[in-house]
C-alpha cells in the first residue's frame, strides 16, 4: 500500500518509542520465604513441593521433600504442623492442610516403593551416628546422602526411638514407622541394633569414625516422691509406652490415674482406654490453659472418654485408691495447695512428669557443656568437644520429632563442612511472604478438606488410626488451595495485566521477564501478584 | 438514451450507472429525490451490489461514506445547505484523509433566516475544506458530471462535491442524453484505493500529526489540486470521445473573444445570462461588446485559464448567487486574484440570493451599466431599498425592534422569491 | 467424607492464567502468542485502564474473528495516545475519523465490507469493532449510535468507559458520577463535584433499543469480559458493551489501584456487570464480597472533599442508595462466589 504520508501509519510502529524512560519505580521478580517454610524446624520446602503435588506430580513432590525430610508419612502422622499454624491461608478460609498432604506423599512413596535420589560420590569419611530415633535417623540420612559413610548404634532391639516407644500405635502404625526406616537402611545406611554406647570416645577411637552425632534422647522418666503401698502400682509413662512394643501388654488395670499434664500424659491415657481400662483419668496440677499438651490431643482424649481432674496432685497411692489435694493458682499462675483432699479409685499409677536424657556414655569427653540436663550445642550442633555433635530431645527443650529431625539435617551440614576444615554458613534468608503482600482475591473460595476420623467405639477398643489419611483428589485440593507465597507460580496475572505488554512469557517452567525498554513502573504487577512475588524498588537513575 | 426527466432523477440515474457499492441517505429540501430515486433502484433490484443506508444525520450520512470508503467501497451521498453545514466536520475529515467521496450539493441558501431555495451559499462555505468542487449548468451537465467525478476522486484520492442549483436544476424537468451502462464502464475503472482498511495489511488511519508534518499534508492536499487543474480538462476531453459532447472542463467560455465586457457566473444563471447577453449584442439592441465566462471547476480555481479568458477585455461583471458578508463577492474575490496586474475594471454583483428570480430584464440593465462602468463595486441585484431602508430606521427607533425577518416579510408582503 | 470436585484450580477462574489448566480453558490474555492488538510504546499513562481494556477486548475480538477484524476509534485518550505520528501502536486495520461519529464509520465499513463479501471480492468475514470513550459514546456520539442501534448495523460497539472527558484534561460527561470531582465540576461551593440528578447509564439506554447483544464488564474481570466479546463476536446486528476502566489521573487513584479500583466499583453495587440480549437481561457477574461505597470512594482523589475531618455523610449515604438501587435492580447478589 502506497500510504499518504502522516495520516496513515504502519502498524506496530510505536515500538520505537522506548516508554522505559518514563519510570521513576521499577517491578523485580522476588522469592520471598513463605510461612510454612520459615516455621518448619525441619527446614522443609513446603511450598517447593506442594508446587509439584499440586500437578499431580507426586514423585517429584516427594522428591523435593526428601531433599529436607526423609520421614513423610510418619511427620504426615506425629508432627504438630507449626507451618499449618503459620500458612497464610488461615487469614481467607483455613490454613492448607499440608500435614495431610505430606502424610500422603509419604503413604504414596511406600505404595510405589521411591528411593531416595542417588548420594553423592563418596567422600571417604565414616560417621558414627549413636541413636536410631528421629534425630539420628535425619543426620544419618542427610549424612549418607552428601556421600559419606553411616553407621547407626541402636541400644534397643528396633530402631525408631521415640516414635516406636513412646508414640501409640494409633497415632503411628507400626508397618509406617518401618517402612521408612526400612528405605534408610536400604539407602546405605548401616544400622546396628541392640548395640549400645557406653564409652563414646572408645568407640570411635576403635572404629575409625572421624565425627560423631549424637542423638540418644531423653527417655529416663523423671519421677516424684509419692509414697505408695505397693511400689509396682506406681508405673511410669516412659517404660508404659515402651512396653507396648512388647509381646504382652502392660497390665495397668481397670482404673488408670495418669500423673501429668503433657502430650505423653495424653498418649498413656488413651493407650490405658484401649488396653481395656474401664476409666482413664488424668491428674493434672493446674488448668486447661496451662497444660503442656497440644489442645488438639486434650481434645481427642476426651472424646475418648478420658476424664481429666484439673488443679489436682497426687500426695499418696494406696491399695485400691490414690488421695489427690486440691490446688487453686495463685497470682503468678502457679498451683498452691488448699488442704483439701479426695480419695479417687485406682488400680495404677502412671506418672508423666517428664523426661531425662543419659548422658553416661560422654563421661570420658572433655569440653562439653551440660546445662538443666540438656547438653549445650552451637548453631551448628556440635557440641563443647570438636567432631561431637548432638541433636533431638538431649540438647533442646522443644521435644518433637519435627525438631529432632531439623536438627539432624542441620548437623549433617555442620559435620560435613567440618570433614572438609570449613564452617557451615547457611545462605540468608529471603524476606518473608507475609500475607500483606499478598493480594488473595485470585485464590478461589475452597474451605479445608476434613480428614476422616476413626469413630469413638473403635477409638476406644483399637489401635487402627485415629486421623485417617486423604484419597488423593482430596490431597490434590488440599496441595490447590496452596498459594504459593512470595513464590510465582505462573498465574500469568502480570503478563495480563500489563497495559504496556512489558512483561514477558518465557514458557512454562521459566516464569516471566520484565521488558524494562517499555515498562513504565506503574506497580500493576505487583497489585495484582497474587502470591506477592513481585516487588517494587526506585528506579537507580 | 433521450429522456424527459426531472433533474434529481437524472442524477440519480447516473449516479447508479458508476456503482456505487454504499450510498448514504438523509433527507433535506432539494436534495432529496435524488436519495428517493436511489433508494428505490436498489430495493427493487435495479441497483445491484449497493448497501443503501438511511442514516440519522448528514453528520452520520458523510462518516458513513468515510467508513465505507476507507473500507475500499465507492462511496456516495447528497445534501444542501443546512445538512452540509451539519456534517462539515465529517467533510473536512473526508478531504484530509483523502478519501474519494462523491456528494451532490444540491444548493440552498444557508439560515438563519431559514430558506429552502437556490444560491450558492452552501457549497461556498466549504470552498476551503479540500473538496474538489464542479458547477453544472444544466441537467446534462449535472449528471454528466457525477461520471467524472467519481473518475476524478478516485484517481486523486479526493472527494469532490458536484453543485447543481437546488430546484431550478433538480425539479426541472428537462431533456438529457443517459448514457449507457457499458459507456459508463468504459469510462469508469472500478475503484482501486490508495490506502484500504484490510486485514491482510494492517494499517493506522487518521493518526494525530504535530506541527512537525502537519504543513507537509497540508501542502500535499494542495499539490493534488493543482494536479486537478490538469487533470479535469483531460478528463472531459476523454468523457468527451466516449459520449460524444461537450461536458465539464474547469471553464467555458461564450462569445468572449472580443468582448470589451465579460460576465463571469456560475450554474443555472449561465444560461439566463446567455439569452441575455445574446439579445444585447444584436444590433438593434446596442450591438454591445460583451460575453460570458461560466466556471465549471471552482475548486480548484482554474487561476490562469480565468486570466487568459480575461485576456483581452476591457472590464468584467461577477454574478454570483453568494455573498461575503463584511466584505462583498466570494466568487469575486477569486476572479480578482486571477486578474491582478492585468489592469482590469470589475464589478461584483450580488443577485439571486434565497432563490430570487434573475431577470432577463434586470440582467439587461444591469450589463448596460457595466459596459458603461456605471455600476458601484458591489451591487445588489434588485435590492427593495424601500424595505431596508424602513428597517434600519426601525432599529435606530427602538431597541427591541423584533426579528429582522419578521419585519421585512411584513412590509414585502410575501415570502422568499416570486417567479415571474 | 464429601467429595469436592478438584475445579478449584488453586486459584480457580480469577487470574490471567493458570499452569494447571489446559491452555483452552486459560483466557485469551494468558495466550504467549496472544494478538497484542495495541503493542507497547503507546503514550497511555502509567496504570491506564483504557489501555488495557482496548487490548483485552479487541485481542478477544481477533481470537473470535480469527485475525479478520477492522476497528474504528473515536478521538480520546485510546485514540491520542496509540497514534502520535509517526507511531501507531495498533497492530490491525484501524481508523480514527471524528470524536462523535464512531459508529457511524463502523456502520460504513460494515456496509463496504457487506458488499465487497456479496460481490466476491472480500473471501474472509471481516468484522468491524468501533470504539470510543465514554464521552464520544454518551456525548458527542450519542446520535450516531443510536442510528447504528436502530438500524442494526452489524458493528460491535466498545464504549471505555472512565467517566469523563479524561484526555482533554478531566471534565465533566454525562458518565460522570454524581459528587465526583472534575474540571468543569469542581468540588467547591455548596453542592462540590458533579450534581445528583443528571447523567445517563447508557448500557440501559442501549436496552431499550433491543439490540441483539449488550453487556457491561470491568478490567477487574478479564475473564468475563472476555467470554462476553466472545459471546458478542458470535453474534450478528447491532452489539454493546461497556468497559469501566478507572483512570488513575482523573479518579485521583495510585497507578497500581486500577483493576482493584474497577473490581471495587463492583463488589460495591456502583456499577452492575450484567449480560442481555434483545433488551432483556440474562446474566448478572454476582458480588463476590460486598463493600460499602465508602471502601470504593476513599482512595479516590476525586471524591476526596467527601472525606476529611467532617465526612458528608449525607453525600456518601446517596451514593450508598445508588449502589443498593443497581444491587436491587439487577440482582447483583445473585447466588453467591463462583
Amino acid at each position: 500500500m502506497d500510504k499518504p504520508f502522516a495520516i496513515t501509519l504502519d502498524p506496530g510502529s510505536s515500538l520505537a518509542n522506548r516508554t522505559g524512560s518514563w519510570r521513576t519505580t521499577r517491578p523485580v521478580y522476588v522469592d520471598r520465604l513463605p510461612p510454612c517454610n520459615a516455621t518448619c524446624p525441619a527446614g522443609e520446602n513446603i511450598q517447593g513441593w506442594l508446587f509439584h503435588a499440586e500437578s499431580g506430580d507426586y514423585e517429584n513432590a516427594w522428591r523435593s521433600l526428601t531433599a529436607n525430610n526423609p520421614l513423610p508419612a510418619i511427620m504426615g502422622r506425629v508432627c504438630y504442623h507449626p507451618c499449618e499454624g503459620a500458612c497464610n491461608r488461615q487469614n481467607i478460609d483455613a490454613a492448607v492442610g499440608i500435614n495431610s498432604v505430606e502424610r500422603f506423599l509419604g503413604d504414596e512413596a511406600i505404595r510405589r516403593g521411591w528411593q531416595f535420589d542417588a548420594p553423592a560420590p563418596s567422600t571417604g569419611k565414616r560417621v558414627l551416628v549413636v541413636g536410631a530415633g528421629p534425630a539420628g535417623l535425619s543426620a544419618a540420612y542427610h549424612l549418607r546422602r552428601l556421600g559419606h559413610q553411616v553407621a547407626i548404634f541402636e541400644a534397643a532391639e528396633q530402631a525408631g526411638g521415640m516414635m516406636r516407644y513412646g508414640i501409640p500405635k494409633y497415632r503411628l502404625p507400626r508397618d509406617v514407622l518401618d517402612a521408612e526406616i526400612r528405605r534408610l537402611v536400604d539407602y546405605g545406611i548401616e544400622l546396628r541394633l541392640e548395640t549400645k554406647v557406653s564409652d563414646l570416645r572408645q568407640v570411635m577411637a576403635e572404629q575409625g569414625f572421624d565425627a560423631c552425632f549424637l542423638g540418644v534422647g531423653a527417655h529416663l522418666a523423671k519421677r516424684a516422691y509419692i509414697p505408695a503401698g505397693d511400689a509396682n502400682k506406681v508405673l511410669d509413662a516412659v517404660s508404659v509406652l515402651h512396653d507396648m512394643e512388647e509381646e504382652t501388654a502392660p497390665m495397668l488395670g481397670r482404673r488408670v490415674v495418669v500423673y501429668g499434664g503433657g502430650n505423653t500424659a495424653m498418649d498413656v491415657a488413651r493407650t490405658a482406654k484401649r488396653l481395656g481400662a474401664e476409666e482413664a483419668i488424668i491428674v493434672y496440677r493446674r488448668t486447661r490453659d496451662k497444660m503442656p499438651a497440644h489442645d488438639f490431643e486434650v481434645e481427642e482424649a476426651l472424646q475418648e472418654g478420658i476424664s481429666i481432674k484439673w488443679l489436682s496432685t497426687i500426695k499418696e497411692a494406696g491399695e485400691a485408691d490414690i488421695m489427690v489435694e486440691k490446688m487453686v493458682l495463685d497470682e503468678n499462675g502457679l498451683p498452691q495447695p488448699t488442704g483439701e483432699f479426695e480419695r479417687i479409685e485406682a488400680d495404677s499409677v502412671v506418672l508423666a512428669l517428664g523426661q531425662d536424657a543419659d548422658l553416661s556414655l560422654l563421661e570420658n569427653v572433655p569440653g562439653l557443656v551440660v546445662d538443666h540436663g540438656l547438653i549445650q550445642v552451637d548453631a551448628g550442633m556440635m557440641t563443647g568437644h570438636p567432631g561431637i555433635f548432638a541433636g533431638g530431645d538431649m540438647a533442646g527443650s522443644e521435644r518433637t520429632v519435627t525438631v529432632a529431625i531439623g536438627h539432624g539435617k542441620k548437623a549433617a551440614r555442620a559435620i560435613d563442612a567440618w570433614l572438609r576444615g570449613e564452617r557451615y554458613v547457611a545462605p540468608p534468608k529471603h524476606e518473608l511472604a507475609t500475607f500483606e503482600r499478598m493480594n488473595p482475591w485470585y485464590y478461589s473460595d475452597a474451605p479445608k478438606t476434613v480428614r476422616p476420623v476413626l469413630d469413638i467405639i473403635r477409638r476406644q477398643s483399637t489401635f487402627e488410626e485415629v486421623l485417617g489419611g486423604l484419597d488423593e483428589h482430596n490431597a490434590l485440593f488440599e496441595a490447590r488451595r496452596c498459594m504459593s507465597c512470595g513464590n510465582c507460580f505462573e498465574c500469568d496475572n502480570c503478563y495480563g495485566v500489563c497495559p504496556d505488554n512489558a512483561v514477558i512469557k518465557l514458557g512454562p517452567g521459566k516464569r516471566f521477564a520484565f521488558n524494562y525498554d517499555y515498562c513504565k513502573g506503574c506497580g500493576m504487577c505487583a497489585a495484582e501478584c497474587p502470591c506477592g512475588a513481585i516487588k517494587v524498588v526506585p528506579e537507580e537513575n | 438514451m433521450l429522456k424527459q426527466i426531472e433533474g434529481s432523477r437524472a442524477v440519480a440515474e447516473a449516479v447508479a450507472l458508476c456503482r456505487p457499492e454504499v450510498i448514504c441517505a438523509y433527507p433535506i429540501s432539494p436534495q432529496t429525490h435524488i436519495v428517493e430515486a436511489l433508494g428505490e433502484m436498489v430495493k427493487e433490484g435495479a441497483l445491484t451490489d449497493c448497501e443503501y443506508i438511511n442514516v440519522e444525520s448528514e453528520f452520520a450520512a458523510m462518516s458513513v461514506a468515510i467508513g465505507a470508503s476507507a473500507a475500499g467501497a465507492r462511496s456516495y451521498t447528497a445534501t444542501a445547505s443546512q445538512g452540509l453545514l451539519f456534517m462539515v466536520e465529517a467533510v473536512y475529515n473526508a478531504a484530509g484523509l483523502g478519501l474519494p467521496i462523491v456528494m451532490t450539493v444540491a444548493n440552498r441558501a444557508i439560515g438563519a433566516p431559514i430558506n429552502i431555495w437556490n444560491d450558492h451559499s452552501d457549497s461556498l462555505s466549504q470552498r476551503d475544506c479540500g473538496w474538489i468542487q464542479l458547477f453544472a449548468e444544466t441537467n446534462q451537465e449535472a449528471l454528466d458530471l457525477h461520471i467524472q467525478a467519481f473518475k476524478l476522486a478516485e484517481e486523486l484520492s479526493m472527494p469532490v462535491m458536484v453543485c447543481m442549483d437546488g430546484f431550478i436544476l433538480t425539479h426541472a424537468y428537462e431533456r438529457v442524453d443517459m448514457p449507457t451502462q457499458a459507456q459508463v464502464d468504459a469510462y469508469l475503472p472500478p475503484y482501486e484505493p490508495r490506502q484500504v482498511l484490510d486485514p491482510n495489511e494492517p494499517v493506522s488511519i487518521g493518526a494525530m500529526v504535530g506541527p512537525e508534518a502537519f504543513t507537509e499534508v497540508r501542502y500535499l492536499a494542495h499539490a493534488k489540486q493543482m494536479q486537478a487543474l490538469e487533470r479535469i480538462p483531460q478528463l472531459a476531453a476523454e468523457f468527451g470521445s466516449v459520449f460524444a459532447r461537450d461536458s465539464g472542463g474547469l471553464l467555458r467560455t461564450y462569445l468572449t473573444e472580443d468582448a470589451e465586457t465579460i460576465v463571469i457566473a456560475m450554474g443555472s444563471v449561465l444560461g439566463t445570462i446567455k439569452d441575455t447577453v445574446d439579445a444585447m449584442r444584436l444590433p438593434e439592441n446596442g450591438g454591445h461588446s460583451i460575453g460570458v465566462l461560466g466556471i465549471t471547476s471552482y475548486r480548484p480555481f482554474p487561476l490562469a485559464a480565468v486570466a487568459a479568458a480575461l485576456k483581452h477585455c476591457k472590464r468584467f461583471v461577477v454574478l454570483e448567487k453568494s455573498l461575503a458578508v463584511g466584505i462583498g463577492g466570494i466568487v469575486a474575490t477569486d476572479v480578482r486574484m486571477a486578474v491582478t496586474g492585468m489592469g482590469l475594471k470589475g464589478f461584483t454583483v450580488v443577485a439571486g440570493l434565497g432563490g430570487r428570480a434573475i431577470t432577463v430584464k434586470s440582467l439587461t440593465a444591469l450589463f448596460e451599466k457595466a459596459t458603461r462602468e456605471a455600476l458601484d463595486p458591489v451591487t445588489f441585484l434588485d435590492l427593495d431599498w424601500k424595505a431596508v431602508n424602513k428597517q434600519l430606521e426601525r432599529e435606530k427607533a427602538r431597541r427591541r425592534s423584533g426579528p429582522v425577518a419578521e419585519a421585512l416579510l411584513r412590509d414585502v408582503g410575501v415570502v422568499g422569491a416570486r417567479n415571474y | 467424607m464429601s467429595f469436592q470436585p478438584v475445579k478449584f484450580y488453586q486459584t480457580g477462574t480469577f487470574t490471567v492464567g493458570n499452569r494447571l489448566l489446559a491452555p483452552e480453558e486459560r483466557s485469551v490474555q494468558a495466550s504467549a502468542k496472544r494478538f497484542n492488538s495495541i503493542n507497547s510504546g503507546h503514550r497511555a499513562c502509567q496504570g491506564c485502564g483504557e489501555a488495557l481494556g482496548a487490548r483485552y477486548a479487541i485481542d478477544a475480538a481477533m481470537e473470535a474473528s480469527d485475525g479478520q477484524l477492522v476497528a474504528a476509534n473515536a478521538t480520546g485518550c485510546l485514540e491520542v495516545f496509540s497514534t502520535p505520528y509517526p507511531e501507531t501502536s495498533w497492530q490491525i486495520p484501524w481508523i480514527h475519523s471524528l470524536f462523535g461519529n464512531t459508529a457511524a464509520v463502523a456502520t460504513g465499513i460494515a456496509a463496504a465490507i457487506k458488499v465487497k463479501r456479496k460481490k466476491g471480492e472480500q473471501e474472509h468475514d471481516v468484522r468491524v469493532v468501533a470504539q470510543g470513550g465514554d464521552g464520544g459514546t454518551t456525548d458527542i456520539g450519542f446520535g450516531c449510535l443510536s442510528g447504528m442501534f436502530e438500524r442494526n448495523d452489524d458493528v460491535l460497539y466498545i464504549c471505555y468507559d472512565n467517566q469523563g472527558y479524561m484526555n482533554t484534561g478531566v471534565q465533566r460527561s454525562s458518565a460522570t458520577p454524581p459528587a465526583a470531582r472534575t474540571a468543569t465540576t469542581m468540588a467547591v461551593g455548596p453542592e462540590p463535584g458533579n450534581v445528583f440528578g443528571q447523567g445517563k447509564f447508557l448500557p440501559a439506554i442501549a436496552l431499550a433499543h433491543d439490540i441483539p447483544y449488550v453487556a457491561t464488564a470491568t478490567v477487574a474481570d478479564l475473564r468475563d469480559l472476555e467470554a462476553k466479546v466472545r459471546r458478542a463476536m458470535e453474534i450478528r446486528g447491532a452489539r454493546y458493551i461497556h468497559i469501566l476502566v478507572p483512570c488513575p489521573l482523573g479518579w485521583g487513584t495510585a497507578s497500581q489501584e486500577t483493576i482493584h479500583m474497577a473490581r471495587l466499583a463492583k463488589e460495591t453495587g456502583i456499577f452492575p456487570v450484567f449480560e442481555a440480549e434483545h433488551g432483556e437481561i440474562r446474566s448478572v457477574l454476582p458480588i463476590r464480597r460486598q463493600q460499602p461505597v465508602e471502601e470504593y470512594l476513599k482512595p479516590q482523589k476525586r471524591y476526596a472533599h467527601l472525606f476529611g475531618k467532617q465526612p458528608n455523610v449525607a453525600v456518601i449515604a446517596r451514593l450508598q442508595a445508588m449502589a443498593d438501587r443497581n444491587i436491587k435492580r439487577y440482582g447483583l447478589l445473585g447466588q453467591g462466589e463462583r
